[in-house]
């Protein structure tokens, strides 16, 4: 193995732990958002509005978040999986 | 009642028989496959797995009553135990699963290059698993009294002969198996009533529809709920009376608890790479979402037509069905009023029930949490094979969860303290049979603890996931995403999560009486014990555990003959910022973190081939990038 490659290994890794972060904070910031956001903090504020017959505070709290969270995590997975096959740690 | 009987006992016995029937088809051969089911588990299976070892018995029975009860204030238990997967998806699942070892003890005592830390961490592991394992024997006995009329004794040791069974035979391959059967079961029983419920009062089959639906009447469900229990004189169903601080504790504490529970996190060990933890993890909250956004609209639709039926009508036990009149209680409720789950007491005389928050003139005085699941078959008015799927459904939910437990403490036990720390190089053979027989006296301890239920079963959830949240996370985080993170820290921090959540929750649940402090000195002068045992012959060797642990032994003595004084529970007025016990593991997490990052930026950092390892679990495969 050349210098030359071990520096672009040492290049490429830091990318790729770079952007996992990146992608990591953001679809942390939702996960907070809407369920420590939307469903405890600003709920009496949502609440003015609603979703069929629930407030919508409300609604976050015991159903909103739950659907956000499962759609975060097939994000996450997908997204890594696009970075890992751009940076060549897929294995394949 | 009998046709429910038969029912109960064919649906029991031929899920039991498939439980049996699974785990000779999965027996394990190999350590491997015994701790990890040879990391061969497709990512959908595991999901399904981690979604029954999950679900236990509280969530299946209980949950939805809890929620009926406390309306918004549930929504801590909702948003609690499914956000936490998302942590685990982001930032502990793959980086463990990349690890490729066995345990949680495993990461932390290599990653911190210490064997005190991995036995600090075997020690919170099995504390968290024996406290939870007592709850779901006591679970399964209690299901097995109600519906098949056997004492409770015995059902709790068919039970575990059971579990004990395919966790000994099959390990992690043959629990795996067996826990996605049980999730089919489990669903299957819970969706069908809710479905009928569902289509019966709101008249839509998709019981998160007819949450946020129309009742019979044309208004909205939840805006009639609010009304009717406002009336009579409870909390609107839509506020709470938590204060926000509590409730965003309480939600921390649970997430974050959620993600650092061992046997939650070995489920991801047996999954073949990184990235199938992450979808794995995407499975399993996809199939505890199905519960978990159903439950809240089962309790909507039980409370509202708890006071729609009862509230008001005639109490008409003693006549025959047929001359009831119109307005008569229904029959389920007399039903269930055998059980003990249910009770009336007619204060005012006029031979009606008035259901109202006020004690003095409320006249359903037993209202048992868990009779809004278990009586919905009855409720319905679905046929008696529904209730028999229920039983099955609920026995289903609370063996999968002990299976899991038990297959943490068993490969603490016998990977992590005899073959890591008490002796090394043991065979696999040798190490497979301790794992057995440690099994074996893991069950042997959980009988006892669900025929003779320690008083303490009410704290328990908040023991488990206070003590997950403020000893494990914040090692395995900080462990992953701080290379400079060195054992001195980590070590600090995980005692100190410990003993500060574990004071609080005794002291306001609990109370340090004498017999009590000398049960906790005795456990700690144990663990201490260990801790000098395991650690005499390393570099940094000190005596300090063991005076440590006859100092705790003394003052277990002086506690359990009662010449120390006993302090008084705390009282709700004394919590610290309002939060409460159930809520103290995220104060306990922050401690924790603060603590740790102190004392290791105090401390050298970790050698260079810890920091090399931390790198290489960064990444996903094995393989670097092509030339």
């Amino acid at each position: 193995m050349s210098k030359d490659s071990d520096k672009d290994r040492e290049a490429a890794r830091r990318a790729y732990w770079r952007e996992n972060l990146t992608l990591m904070g953001i679809l942390l910031a939702i996960w907070f958002t809407v369920s420590f956001g939307f469903g405890i903090l600003l709920r009496d504020w949502l609440d003015r509005f609603s979703i069929g017959g629930a407030p919508l505070g409300f609604w976050f709290a015991q159903q909103g978040a739950i659907y956000v969270f499962v759609v975060l995590i097939f994000v996450y997975a997908a997204r890594m999986t696009r970075i890992e096959r751009k940076y060549r740690f897929d294995g394949e | 009642m009998d046709a429910t009987l038969i029912w109960t006992a064919v649906f029991v016995i031929s899920s039991f028989g498939l439980y049996i029937g699974i785990a000779i088809w999965a027996r394990a051969a190999s350590t491997d496959e015994f701790y990890v089911a040879g990391h061969h588990v497709p990512p959908v299976f595991n999901g399904m797995a981690t979604a029954a070892d999950w679900m236990s018995a509280a969530s299946f029975l209980s949950m939805a009553g809890i929620v009926a009860f406390a309306g918004y204030d549930g929504s801590v238990y909702l948003m609690g135990w499914t956000g936490g997967y998302v942590l685990l998806a982001l930032l502990l699942a793959p980086y463990l699963r990349k690890f490729g070892k066995f345990t949680v003890p495993d990461f932390v005592g290599d990653r911190y290059y210490s064997q005190a830390a991995r036995i600090v961490a075997v020690i919170c592991a099995l504390f968290v698993s024996f406290t939870y394992i007592a709850g779901q024997m006591r679970g399964v006995g209690i299901a097995f009294a109600n519906f098949l009329h056997v004492p409770v004794e015995i059902g709790v040791i068919v039970g575990a002969i059971i579990v004990l069974f395919y966790a000994a035979l099959g390990g992690m391959r043959g629990i795996t198996y067996t826990q996605v059967a049980q999730y089919c079961v489990l669903i299957f029983a819970f969706m069908v009533p809710a479905i009928f419920l569902s289509l019966q009062i709101t008249g839509t089959p998709i019981p998160q529809l007819g949450f946020i639906g129309n009742a019979q009447d044309g208004t909205p469900l939840l805006m009639s709920l609010d009304r009717t229990l406002t009336d009579l004189g409870f909390q609107p169903y839509t506020e709470g009376v938590k204060s926000k601080l509590d409730v965003f504790a309480i939600t921390l504490a649970l997430m974050v608890g959620t993600a650092g529970l061992p046997h939650v996190i070995i489920r991801f060990f047996t999954v073949p790479r990184a990235s199938d933890a992450r979808r794995s993890a995407g499975w399993a909250l996809v199939f505890i979402a199905i519960l978990y956004t159903t439950a809240p609209a089962v309790a909507v639709f039980a409370r509202s037509n708890f006071i729609d039926t009862v509230n008001e009508s005639t109490y008409a036990a003693d006549m025959p069905a047929e001359d009831r009149p119109a307005d008569a209680t229904p029959a389920w409720f007399y039903n269930w009023e055998e059980t003990g789950l249910l009770g009336f007491t007619d204060h005012n005389g006029d031979g009606r029930i008035q259901y109202r928050a006020d004690p003095e003139t409320n006249e359903v005085t037993t209202l048992d949490r868990d009779i809004f699941v278990l009586a919905n078959p009855e409720i319905g008015n679905l046929p008696a094979w529904v209730i028999g799927l229920v039983v099955a459904g609920g026995l289903a939910a609370a063996l999968s969860t002990a299976a899991g437990l038990l297959m943490v403490i068993s490969s603490a036990v016998s990977h992590d303290l005899c073959k890591k720390v008490l002796m090394p190089g043991m065979s696999e053979m040798r190490e497979l049979l301790i794992a057995r027989s440690a099994a074996v006296g893991a069950v042997i301890v959980a009988i006892f603890a669900g025929i003779y239920p320690p008083g303490f079963v009410a704290a328990v959830v908040a023991f488990a996931f206070g003590l997950a949240a403020a000893s494990f996370f914040p090692a395995i985080f900080l462990g992953i995403f701080w290379k400079r993170m060195n054992k001195e820290g980590a070590i600090a921090g995980m005692l100190t999560g410990l003993l500060v959540t574990g004071a609080y929750i005794v002291h306001f649940k609990i109370g340090f009486s004498a017999v009590v402090i000398g049960v906790v000195a005795l456990v700690l002068a144990a663990a201490s014990g260990i801790l000098y045992y395991g650690t005499r012959k390393q570099g940094d060797a000190t005596t300090v555990p063991l005076y440590i642990a006859i100092a705790l032994t003394l003052i277990s003595a002086l506690g359990l003959t009662g010449i120390l004084p006993d302090l008084p529970t705390g009282s709700d007025e004394d919590w610290f910022l309002g939060i409460s016990p159930e809520g103290f593991g995220s104060v306990g997490m922050l401690l924790s973190l603060a603590v740790s990052i102190v004392v290791a930026l105090a401390r050298r950092a970790p050698p260079q081939e810890v920091q090399d390892m931390v790198e290489e679990i960064r990444l996903p495969s094995p393989t670097s990038p092509a030339e």
